[in-house]
């Protein structure tokens, strides 16, 4: 009935369990990493590889040295908080004028991906924190996107993909129902279905990227609008 | 990871929201408000083919004690079957947690939308407190009064709606909820709410919908509605209700001492026909007087 309990990344990326430690890492940088390169590249208006430079150092250094740990929940959303370290740590790597080097295993991350995404966006008004608000908005929709992917049965996220992903040929209920060759009513119970499932999913994520409940709460409503 | 587009983002922000209903006789229409507590969306009732306005909660985000707490409510307040309350059809828990209640659609206007000469405003706002009052005597506290939740519907009638955040009289929460401006000060502390907290709202709403330059007595009564102190308010909503209706009979109100200059001026006011005759005559007596003596 309610959505099942997960545990929050930020508590895990301060424990002693490296195991633990790492798959929190994991989680965290999935969820994190695309906002950040984005909010230096067009928010801060930084070069590509300066950009990319700048996001693995700074997220090989939040695994290494635990600065992460310092994040009180009572002070501000870990959101914001992150915003305004990774500000300061690329403020010093200018001032020092000796950038680190890429580190950890982060290779993974795809920064010609991120640009292309970039170079899709339209929307890029408003203050930088409202940048990086929207890109982090589109990182948790997206990762749960990816885990509904994973799991559902591959015809039902076809439709949900059809139906709810692709804006640009949005159909009737009865053109999709034709194109799948199933039943209109088949088609709005399958994607109320997938619905359900991509909500849950979406608040699970919100559970890992989120400190505290209060802080679980206000993201919800900032995501999910519920507040006026 | 797949990437979205800002109109898939805000499709999938709406969807991720849009309560499934699938599974019940009602399918939803359109979205009428939204406020802290939940959204109001307009609904088909399926079965009975008629229109509805469901609720649904926020209540996901809290725990499973808090759903059935909620629950809980939603049968108490179905009790509270009276001409002035806007009546719960159906409640139910949606598939991800969420509390929802089915109600009586209203169409017509929010009370913080009617523009209307002081004695209507009261002679409505009587009307509230008959409710409210009625909910009171059935140990239930609404904890939520403004004008926003109050609709006056296109014959007449007057509902007092939104009792998402009522509590039983006597009961303490941690969870503040209502609306600040409204809310007394001991429920803004999470003390205990009685049927004074409701007073102070009716007090503050009087204020609200009510022009700033009333004259005295009204003044009081609102002063002393919405005193901050539970024991400088009326001891009920029908204590309240009666000094209005006290003002709207010229007749003495306990929230205010008259002087004597008003007190002569509410005589006068309330004996118009009397003091006619009365002057006329005099005025006969002085025409008759001076014709005499000419």
């Amino acid at each position: 009935m309610f959505p099942t309990t997960r545990r929050s990344v930020i508590a895990a990326l301060a424990s002693d369990d490296d195991d633990q430690r790492r798959r929190a890492f994991d989680t965290f940088v999935a969820l994190y990493w695309k906002p950040l390169y984005k909010y230096l590249r067009v928010a801060r208006d930084r070069e590509v590889a300066d950009a990319e430079d700048s996001t693995q150092a700074f997220l090989a250094k939040c695994f290494e040295n635990g600065s992460l740990a310092a994040y009180d929940a009572g002070k501000a959303s870990f959101r914001t908080f992150l915003r305004l370290l990774f500000d300061r740590f690329v403020a010093n790597e200018l001032k020092a004028s000796s950038r680190q080097k890429r580190g950890g295993d982060l290779a993974r991350l795809d920064f010609e991906n991120a640009e292309t995404e970039i170079s899709r966006e339209h929307d890029r008004g408003g203050s930088p924190e409202d940048y990086f608000q929207r890109e982090w908005a589109r990182s948790v929709f997206s990762l749960a996107v990816e885990r509904l992917r994973a799991e559902a049965d591959a015809t039902r996220f076809a439709l949900f993909e059809t139906y709810d992903l692709d804006d640009a040929n949005r159909a009737t209920y009865r053109e999709t129902g034709e194109r799948f060759g199933i039943s209109e009513t088949a088609v709005t119970n399958g994607l109320a279905a997938m619905r359900r499932r991509f909500r849950a999913i979406v608040l699970d994520v919100l559970r890992e990227a989120t400190a505290s409940e209060g802080e679980y709460r206000a993201e919800v409503r900032s995501l999910l609008g519920v507040d006026a | 990871m797949t990437w979205l587009s800002d109109n898939a983002v805000s499709h999938l922000r709406e969807v991720a929201e849009l309560p499934d209903f699938s599974h019940t006789r009602y399918r939803i229409k359109s979205e009428i408000a939204r406020g802290g507590m939940g959204v109001v969306y307009e609904a088909e009732d399926v079965e009975l083919r008629r229109r509805v306005a469901i609720k649904v909660l926020a209540s996901d985000l809290a725990s499973e004690h808090a759903a059935e707490h909620m629950r809980d409510e939603a049968r108490t307040i179905a009790k509270l079957e009276h001409p002035g309350i806007v009546p719960l059809h159906d409640a139910g828990l949606l598939p991800d947690g969420r509390l929802w209640y089915a109600m009586k659609l209203v169409r017509g206007w929010r009370l913080d939308e009617l523009n209307a000469p002081i004695a209507e405003l009261l002679r409505v706002f009587l009307r509230i407190c008959e409710a409210v009052s009625f909910a009171h005597a059935n140990g239930i506290v609404h904890c939520d009064l403004k004008p926003e939740n109050v609709m006056l519907g296109d014959f007449g009638e007057v509902l007092v709606m939104d009792w998402g955040v009522a509590r039983e009289t006597g009961a303490s929460d941690a969870t503040i909820a209502g609306t600040r401006g409204f809310m007394a000060p001991e429920q803004e502390q999470g003390a205990i709410v009685d049927a004074s907290t409701d007073v102070f709202a009716l007090g503050a709403m009087m204020r609200a919908i009510l022009p700033s330059n009333l004259p005295r007595p009204l003044a009081a009564i609102c002063a002393k509605a919405s005193a901050p102190a539970k024991n400088d308010r009326y001891e009920s909503v029908r204590a309240l209700a009666n000094d209005i209706s006290n003002w709207l009979g010229d007749q003495p109100v306990s929230a205010y001492r008259d002087n004597v200059v008003e007190r002569i001026s509410r005589w006068v006011s309330r004996n118009r026909a009397l003091v006619t005759i009365v002057l006329a005559y005099l005025i006969m007596r002085v025409i008759v007087i001076l014709w005499v003596h000419r």
